[in-house]
């Protein structure tokens, strides 16, 4: 008890004391003053930025959230987002669906199998370092290229899908890779100790332990997905409808909100829909966020 | 005997999945070299890179106009951006209240995470009106589209700067707090030097996110197709070039489209070895 209350009264009176030293510092460092001044500005504005422009959308645009909005077929009546948001998780869970396990056998390759330095394994950095870097409307032109017109796929939500693939491919690979690095070598010798092969290793030891950081990368790969226009604009198309098959064109929520807004007839339904868009990608980083603060505490705990 | 050939037949499995990002590197090169290079030559080089006009219909394909554009809005983003993140950046490593750093850190994530869609909207619908009200003219501009991308790279540049400016040691910040210097000092003299390399990757990735962007930049930039005209008017940028366009585009308009694609693809390999290059000398300090 008395303790708590020490730290509290010294807490109390930290604060007074800190803007006695900043004014102090202005009259003896004016120059170290005003650059400080200037950090917590630039801090502020970003903070600030971030607040007005989620606040802003959100008011303007939870009052649009009507139940027309989810009908479940879009007319210019309604302008009901709902086939779009099923697009959206179609393609999500079909570009995941291929991947992850992709990725992941990547980075399994790269850690446990590849001697390090070799020429195959920094090809692989390089091409995988570039690919995070091409912007998604590069993804958009090869998938019009590639998996629309050569391969005959034409615009539909697998082609979309595939492009994305190739455009999320580096991120879960780089989040693979870290988390299994993460993985003490003491885990992988003790099965190898037990008799366990290196096959089984990798699938009951290794895998298990790394799945935490493998998720949080397969979270913010969603994250890209949902929010991601110019790749799909013309590899999936806008039609706004839910198609039969994979093979049918459909428009995601992004571009649907794209289309909106750039149509400028439905303003209050693109509000609406902007809304949706930041509470999937709110809802996204909170759980990556649980998972990093998961990822934290174990290995602290360790 | 099974067992073996179970773990050569993954081993291989394996080593073909990480093969894949070579292949779709390759796949990229070449679906875009091959499709935009013969438009290019039929066009004619110069004609393509330094034609100031671009009139499909009349066969005149200029994309100077579009290369400024994209420079230009870049460079504006970059004056814009880059001071604000790099303080913010500073903010987060040397300033932060223990107590409140998750929580900013979290917002820096969110702001990543934020689709470019929405940031294009946000821009329409409050940034284009406000230009619009400030200078009496279109609020679609270059300036217009300078701030929103300003904005865009924030979290982009903090979120590299700020692990690179941690990873210097602390005896640097202390051996400068000893000397007498000032917090300020100790940060700015001897911490920010020591992480250059990571300073200069941050700001080179966000060239690269800004150039790229494709979205937020149509819809506040107003696209005309004109040779930029200074920061209160329109301008168009390679990737708008390619979004607007290519819906409708046929024969040798659709080929000059994947060709500007080229152009660009061409600016990020070079933005790419930069940032690639620059990690690699601040992992060596």
């Amino acid at each position: 008890m008395s303790r708590e209350k020490v730290i509290k009264t010294t807490g109390g009176k930290k604060n007074p004391g800190r803007i006695e030293a900043y004014l102090n510092l202005w009259k003896r460092h004016p120059g170290s003053a005003f650059v400080a001044s200037l950090v917590w500005l630039a801090a502020l504005l970003t903070m600030g930025v971030l607040i007005f422009l989620v606040s802003f959308i959100v008011i303007k645009g939870v009052r649009h959230l009507t139940p027309d909005l989810f009908a479940l077929s879009y007319n210019t009546d309604n302008v009901s987002l709902l086939p779009a948001l099923i697009n959206t998780l179609i393609i999500t869970a079909f570009s995941l669906l291929v991947a992850v396990p992709l990725g992941i056998f990547a980075a399994i390759f790269l850690v446990e199998y590849a001697n390090k330095g070799s020429k195959m394994v920094n090809l692989i950095r390089i091409t995988a370092e570039t690919l995070q870097g091409i912007p998604s409307i590069i993804y958009g032109l090869f998938g019009l290229l590639f998996f629309c017109t050569t391969i005959h796929w034409g615009l539909s939500l697998l082609s979309g899908s595939m492009t994305l693939v190739i455009m999320i491919l580096p991120l879960i690979i780089r989040t693979t890779e870290e988390a299994l690095l993460g993985v003490p070598d003491t885990y992988r010798e003790a099965s190898f100790g037990l008799g366990a092969g290196k096959l089984r290793t990798i699938f009951r030891v290794v895998l298990p332990s790394a799945i935490p950081g493998i998720l949080s990368g397969v979270v913010l790969a969603t994250g890209r997905i949902v929010g991601e226009t110019a790749a799909l604009l013309y590899t999936a198309g806008s039609v706004a409808k839910v198609p039969d098959s994979l093979m049918g064109s459909g428009r995601s929520l992004a571009v649907h909100m794209y289309v909106l807004s750039t149509e400028g007839l439905y303003m209050d339904q693109a509000y609406a829909t902007a809304v949706v868009l930041l509470v999937f990608v709110l809802v996204l980083n909170g759980v990556s966020a649980l998972i990093a603060r998961r990822i934290s505490k174990a290995s602290t705990g360790n | 005997m099974t067992h073996k050939f179970s773990e050569r037949v993954m081993k291989a499995v394996f080593f073909v999945a990480a093969c894949a990002s070579v292949l779709a590197v390759a796949l990229i090169c070449i679906f875009l070299f091959t499709n935009g290079i013969p438009a290019m030559t039929e066009i004619g080089v110069s004609d393509f890179l330094f034609g100031q006009k671009w009139k499909p219909s009349n066969k005149i394909f200029g994309i100077l106009p579009f290369i400024l554009g994209s420079i230009y809005v870049t460079a504006g983003s970059v004056v814009i951006g880059v001071p604000t993140a790099l303080l913010t950046a500073i903010f987060l490593a040397f300033y932060c209240p223990k107590r409140l750093y998750p929580i900013l850190k979290a917002m820096v994530n969110l702001m990543a995470g934020i689709p470019s869609v929405v940031y294009g909207f946000f821009g329409l619908v409050w940034i284009v009106p406000m230009m619009r009200d400030l200078t009496g003219k279109d609020g679609s501009t270059m300036l217009t589209a300078s701030i929103l991308l300003g904005i865009m790279i924030l979290p982009t540049v903090t979120g590299v700067v700020e692990p690179a400016l941690r990873s210097v040691p602390t005896s640097y910040y202390e051996g400068a707090l000893a000397l007498g210097a000032t917090h300020e000092r100790s940060v700015f003299r001897t911490v920010i030097p020591a992480a250059k390399s990571g300073v200069a990757a941050g700001i080179v990735l966000g060239i690269g996110r800004s150039i790229g962007e494709t979205m937020a930049v149509i819809m506040v930039a107003g696209n005309q197709t004109w040779m930029p005209q200074g920061l209160l008017k329109g301008i168009r940028t390679l990737t708008a070039n390619i979004v607007m366009e290519m819906g409708y585009a046929t024969d040798l308009h659709r080929s000059a489209l994947i060709a500007t694609g080229v152009v660009l693809f061409v600016f990020i390999l070079l933005i790419n070895l930069c940032v690639s290059a620059l990690k690699r000398r601040s992992a060596y300090e």
